[in-house]
């Protein structure tokens, strides 16, 4: 296999824009209010991370921009075009791989190229074998899914949502369950990967220093109800380094206002 | 080698055990024949072709009837498990009839059908489909909800996502219920074969039950024999390969 040598052309990213999501969960004895009236505007090709504490929303409305979960109240549009259910276009990588263990690596990452018609299979291989190698792992195209480590899992689920090429990728905490040096790893190449296929991105995590790392835009939520606090442009040059004592400060200021907001919240509910 | 050396020579003790048994003249000849008395009937019963005919007409019976029951098993156990309602009608007529014996559908099967094929396809279908019913729903139903959602965000919806997604995703659960409705349907053929005779064609039980009949004890324990041998054999072919599939695509079973 040569180096990676024809780039394949890639879609522009989207810009989103989500307005007024409301979200009730209602369970026989309770309903909660998942969502309060959350606006998010992202740029085509902006990488944004929302950070939160568990229980803010920020998974669900991952859910609702991908087109999975139904709002009760809401309208995404991406590219003015009114989001109405799962797509192609908005991919999504889950916490856990959520790969599929009767394919191996490469029949894992051609699953979404099987899905576009208008591909070849020629075509399809060639755009396979392009993000196995983008994500470093042409050498284990054959290995099944139980073979490969925590880290190489989610390399593969993140070949797999970018070969299709989406023109919004989103993020549900891919690497929470992973190593530190594992993570640290993925931080570099995802930022590489991301400037060589940029994407309109948002990551949901509850790591405040990996978004300030990976995002554009920080943007805080807080719980009960879910709702968007404050956003935090990072201007840090690129790649960064999670490591750096500026962005250990930047990540500093934002968990002071999280922790700001839950206290709110708390007393708030008390 | 050495496994191969071990399995020669417990079945080398068993036979042995067998003709000690016979040569201490406890048990009378016509009861316990010697093993070599066994053999020569295989020989003869091979050589005049009533052997093969016979376990040629059982085995088409079995396979015909056993894959009518997946075939029709898999699809219901699929549209089973999307509904609760289904659920609990279908599934659980489905649970109802897998415990009952099939060789129970043999008196209703002969007054609807005849002494024919079909009726022996009909005990053979019913020994199958409710175990895979049963299996292929509990398996669709268990499949972790973050493949359906992986694959609908990919594009794979309605049909392609249950011949893609949910089917192989359910497909440990599918083959175990498979084996088991293999097992329901060798059981209830050879009870039905040795209970009724069919005009269309005479099976391994019928070769068993006329021993039985002629007293030729060499003839009853030589056709077990070959019931035994067509067992182990089919579980080789029908299931050892869907299994080693499964364990190395799965991880599972592994040493």
């Amino acid at each position: 296999m040569s180096a990676i040598s024809a780039e394949p052309q890639a879609a522009p990213p989207a810009t989103l824009v989500v307005e007024h999501v409301n979200k009730w969960f209602r369970t026989e004895r309770a309903s909660v209010h998942a969502l309060a009236n959350v606006n998010l505007t992202v740029r085509g090709g902006e990488f944004v991370c929302m950070v939160g504490p568990s229980g803010c929303g920020k998974s669900t409305l991952l859910d609702i921009i991908a087109g999975l979960t139904k709002p009760d109240e809401a309208s995404v549009r991406a590219d003015e075009q009114l989001v109405e259910g799962p797509g192609r276009h908005r991919l999504v990588m889950f916490q856990e791989s959520a790969l599929f263990p009767w394919h191996n690596v490469f029949g894992n990452v051609m699953f979404g190229l099987k899905r576009k018609p208008e591909l070849t299979n020629k075509q399809r291989r060639e755009i396979a074998d392009y993000h196995l190698e983008l994500v470093g792992l042409q050498k284990f195209k054959h290995s099944y899914v139980h073979e490969l480590s925590g880290g190489m899992k989610q390399r593969v689920a993140l070949a797999r949502s970018l070969a299709p090429d989406p023109r919004v990728l989103l993020m549900d905490e891919p690497l929470s369950a992973l190593d530190a040096i594992t993570r640290e790893q993925l931080y570099a190449d995802i930022q590489d990967i991301w400037r060589r296929r940029p994407k309109t991105i948002i990551l949901v995590t509850h790591n405040v220093r990996e978004a300030v790392c990976l995002g554009d835009r920080v943007i805080l939520m807080s719980p009960s109800p879910g709702r968007v606090r404050e956003e935090f442009r990072i201007h840090l040059p690129r790649p960064r380094d999670i490591n750096s004592p500026e962005l250990a400060s930047i990540a500093q200021r934002i968990t002071a206002a999280l922790k700001g907001y839950l206290y709110e919240a708390r007393e708030a509910a008390a | 080698m050495k496994r191969a050396l071990v399995v020669v020579i417990f079945f080398g003790a068993l036979l042995l055990t067998w003709q000690v048994a016979t040569m201490t003249g406890r048990w009378s000849p016509v009861l316990l024949p010697p093993p070599q008395y066994v053999a020569e009937y295989l020989r003869d019963a091979l050589r005049d072709g009533s052997l093969l005919e016979a376990a040629a007409v059982t085995m088409k019976r079995l396979l015909i009837g056993y894959f009518i029951g997946i075939a029709i098993g898999v699809p219901l156990g699929l549209l089973t498990s999307t509904s609760d309602y289904l659920e609990d009608t279908v599934g659980a007529l489905a649970l109802g009839l897998q415990t009952l014996p099939s060789v129970c559908w043999v008196p209703l099967a002969l007054l609807w059908f005849g002494q024919t094929e079909a009726a022996m396809l009909f005990v053979v279908v019913m020994g199958t489909v409710w175990s895979v019913v049963l299996a292929t729903n509990t398996g669709a139903r268990t499949i972790p909800p973050i493949y359906a959602r992986a694959a609908r965000t990919m594009g794979s919806e309605g049909f392609d996502k249950w011949t893609h997604v949910i089917l192989p995703a359910s497909l440990p659960f599918v083959i175990s219920g498979m084996k088991q409705g293999w097992a329901f349907a060798w059981r209830s053929l050879m009870a039905a074969e040795i209970f009724v005779t069919i005009l269309t064609g005479f099976g391994l039980g019928h070769l068993l039950q006329y021993g039985r009949e002629l007293s030729a004890m060499d003839q009853v324990i030589g056709i077990m024999v070959v019931i035994v041998l067509i067992g182990l054999i089919a579980d080789k072919i029908l299931f050892t390969p869907w299994e080693r599939f499964l364990h190395r695509r799965w991880g599972t079973g592994l040493k």
